[in-house]
């Protein structure tokens, strides 16, 4: 892991945009360095991580794909809960795509709200062993449990991703039509290439210097893991005597 | 939607969600509908605009309540064993992933009019009051029989054939009094009623054993854990696993009707003009009314409140249990409370439920004795529902109905509808010792 005295951001970050406008591609290129030309609406795996070291701390992503809920409007609010940064993906050979990437923003901005009133009870530093009560740092040694600590997100960090320039002499949405609703939303702007990987590792690079930048993070409860299955016989069973 | 589809999945509850996620999982085409436009049916969590939609009307909340985006009042209240059949499958098909979870602070039980921590440590079964010296080495000894018990080690077993002698015979063995019995049946064993006294102390016995074991897994106050932000995750989580593999998901489709052929068998379910065809069709018990039939009614009390319960050492998060015996009951009464620390209410909030099977024809005033333990609140609401089973023969029409959420303050019985489910739906046990992500990541 990182070097002690570094700080770890664990940060949940969430792609949005229509169907076929690129998302699992752009985190594929992004976590695996992979493009495939007829990559499959997204199954069997819409959940990666990825480290990324930045000047000011290390930041572990959780990425989530939509898994193809957006397709009849059915994302869960789960998918947005916590997240502390947000991708909205366009297409730039598709004006459609762009209009709705407007609605996709205006969905976020709704949800980061709720995250900007949900004060969360405790706050600790990063150092979070000796804040957790006892028990709890005893299973996090011997249950192998992840603590995990999600950035708090008073405001979410959220880019605006006009993907697909190698399409460009196609393209239907111009640079300063993307760049003006950025800026107008105080979100990130890049236009990127999944297929030629252009500009798709800086666009993560971005996101996780504004992260590291961004307020400490908040704490947040346990996960179950696989360690855990392994059967540990009650020990104690209210002994009595 | 005008698609063939191995399953229909109508109703997006937790059971349904499920079974959506492990039939996706095993490779079935599933579409998965429901009428409203959230997930979770009956069993979901409301912010407080919905909670006073649902239960007040027209009126609007107080501002003193704070923002109702902090709010996510459970439908159907529960905790999970931390050990338990429901955790099982979530490791089972890592959904946990996708959830994070804190530990209950206590578990505690009402007994002769007062409430006692049910002990998790040495410590606190030697101080507890809810037995006296002798009967504490009584009950001592028939906890290392149930500890010790190994249903593969005949040698544990003491010369007693769990799976016939009873319950009562089993504990008589041990010469304890009705009270520890009350204690260790309702508190420990988590039985709703005391038939289980004249049934093979088998299942007792595993009841205890999951209890011990899932209070040692966190090492915490109680046996239980309980998701941050409501149980309304869950069924979400499911829901996004199945997505992960391929199920379609429709939300606010009205009707949902489903369609048979000649035979009677389902062929399809219609909404909204259109048809998709489908071979099984999966549902709560909402979706085919004339296939259900009313085995009882849950009586259920939601209180919010400014302060913890009292006398549960100012728990955050706690289960009390009123033993049907202590209250001249048949079935057990549950208090249930949670707070902002599982972000389910704003700062300084708490929301209790007070849960009972239904008795009489006056269900609020059977709660009586679980709200009296709740102190002054701030605003109290009364639900009561009906509990429906299916009543049709799946093999003969393909429609699989859950049975309705029982009462109960954590989710064995609820996994174990699913699971008998899966199998009548599969043909296929589920094989819970597999772990389907180590699975995939030997495949790449």
């Amino acid at each position: 892991m990182a070097r002690p005295g570094t700080r770890i951001i664990q940060a949940k970050l969430v792609l949005v945009g229509d169907m076929g406008t690129g998302k699992t591609s752009l985190v594929l290129r992004f976590v695996k360095g992979q493009f495939f030309h007829h990559q499959e609406a997204t199954v069997g795996a819409a959940f990666f991580t990825q480290i990324l070291s930045v000047s000011e701390a290390t930041v572990k992503f959780d990425i989530w794909d939509t898994a193809g809920q957006e397709r009849y409007h059915s994302l869960a609010p789960m998918y947005y809960r916590g997240a502390a940064a947000a991708i909205v993906v366009y297409d730039i050979s598709t004006m459609d795509t762009f209009a709705r990437a407007k609605k996709w923003v205006q969905e976020l901005q709704k949800q980061g709200e709720e995250d900007a009133v949900m004060t969360l009870s405790v706050h600790t530093k990063l150092c979070f062993l000796d804040t957790v009560p006892d028990w709890l740092v005893s299973c996090l040694v011997y249950l192998c449990i992840s603590c995990l600590i999600l950035v708090g997100n008073p405001k979410l960090v959220m880019a605006l991703v006009g993907n697909k320039t190698d399409l460009d002499s196609k393209r239907e949405v111009q640079v300063e039509e993307g760049e003006e609703f950025a800026q107008e939303n105080g979100m990130l702007f890049m236009e990127t290439s999944a297929k030629t990987a252009e500009n798709v590792n800086e666009l993560f690079y971005e996101i996780a210097k504004k992260l590291a930048t961004a307020s400490p993070p908040n704490p947040s409860g346990v996960t179950l893991n696989h360690e855990e299955t392994q059967e540990r016989r009650g020990k104690l069973f209210c002994c009595i005597g | 939607m005008d698609e063939e589809y191995d399953v229909i999945v109508l109703g997006t509850g937790l059971k349904e969600c499920i079974l959506s996620g492990l039939l996706s999982v095993d490779g079935l085409k599933v579409l998965h509908m429901d009428r409203n436009d959230y997930y979770g049916g009956e069993s979901t969590s409301l912010n407080l605009i919905q909670l006073w939609k649902k239960f007040r009307g027209n009126d609007k909340p107080p501002a003193h309540l704070g923002s109702s985006r902090d709010y996510n009042v459970d439908m159907v209240p529960k905790f999970m064993m931390a050990n338990g059949t429901l955790v099982r499958v979530l490791i089972h098909t890592d959904v946990t992933k996708y959830l994070y979870f804190k530990a209950v602070d206590g578990s505690y039980v009402f007994n002769k009019g007062k409430v006692h921590k049910v002990p998790a440590t040495d410590m606190e079964a030697l101080k507890s009051p809810l037995m006296g010296i002798f009967e504490k080495r009584r009950a001592r000894k028939f906890f290392i029989y149930v500890q010790d018990y190994d249903e593969k080690d005949p040698k544990t077993h003491e010369g007693m054939d769990l799976t016939r002698v009873s319950t009562r015979a089993l504990i008589a063995k041990y010469g304890l009094d009705d009270n520890t019995v009350d204690f260790i049946g309702h508190a420990l064993a988590l039985h709703r009623d005391d038939r289980y006294l004249d049934e093979p102390a088998l299942d007792t016995v595993k009841r205890m054993k999951l209890y011990a074991e899932s209070l040692a897994r966190f090492q915490g106050g109680s046996p239980y854990i309980y998701p941050l932000y409501g149980l309304g995750e869950l069924p979400q989580a499911f829901a996004r696993l199945s997505a992960v593999y391929g199920g379609t998901y429709m939300l606010n489709k009205p009707e949902c009707k489903v369609e048979y052929d000649d035979e009677g068998k389902v062929c399809g379910v219609t909404s909204e003009g259109e048809t998709a065809r489908c071979k099984k069709v999966v549902c709560d018990p909402s979706y085919l009314p004339n296939k259900v039939r009313k085995i009882g009614k849950v009586a259920r009390a939601i209180a919010i409140m400014s302060h913890p319960i009292p006398n549960t050492n100012d728990s955050h998060s706690v289960q009390i249990i009123l033993p049907q015996k202590q209250l001249g009951r048949k079935s057990d009464m549950y208090v249930f409370c949670c707070s902002y620390s599982h972000n389910v209410a704003p700062k300084g909030k708490f929301i209790a439920f007070v849960s009972t099977e239904a008795e009489t024809d006056h269900p609020e005033s059977e709660l009586k004795p679980g709200i009296d333990l709740l102190g002054p609140v701030d605003e109290i609401f009364f639900d009561i529902y009906d509990r429906y089973e299916p009543v049709n023969e799946p093999s003969l029409d393909n429609c699989f109905i859950s049975t309705s959420y029982d009462a109960t303050t954590h989710f064995e019985s609820t996994v174990s509808d699913v699971l008998n489910m899966y199998t009548m739906i599969t043909g296929k046990v589920l094989d819970l010792s597999v772990d389907l992500s180590a699975a995939s990541a030997a495949e790449e």
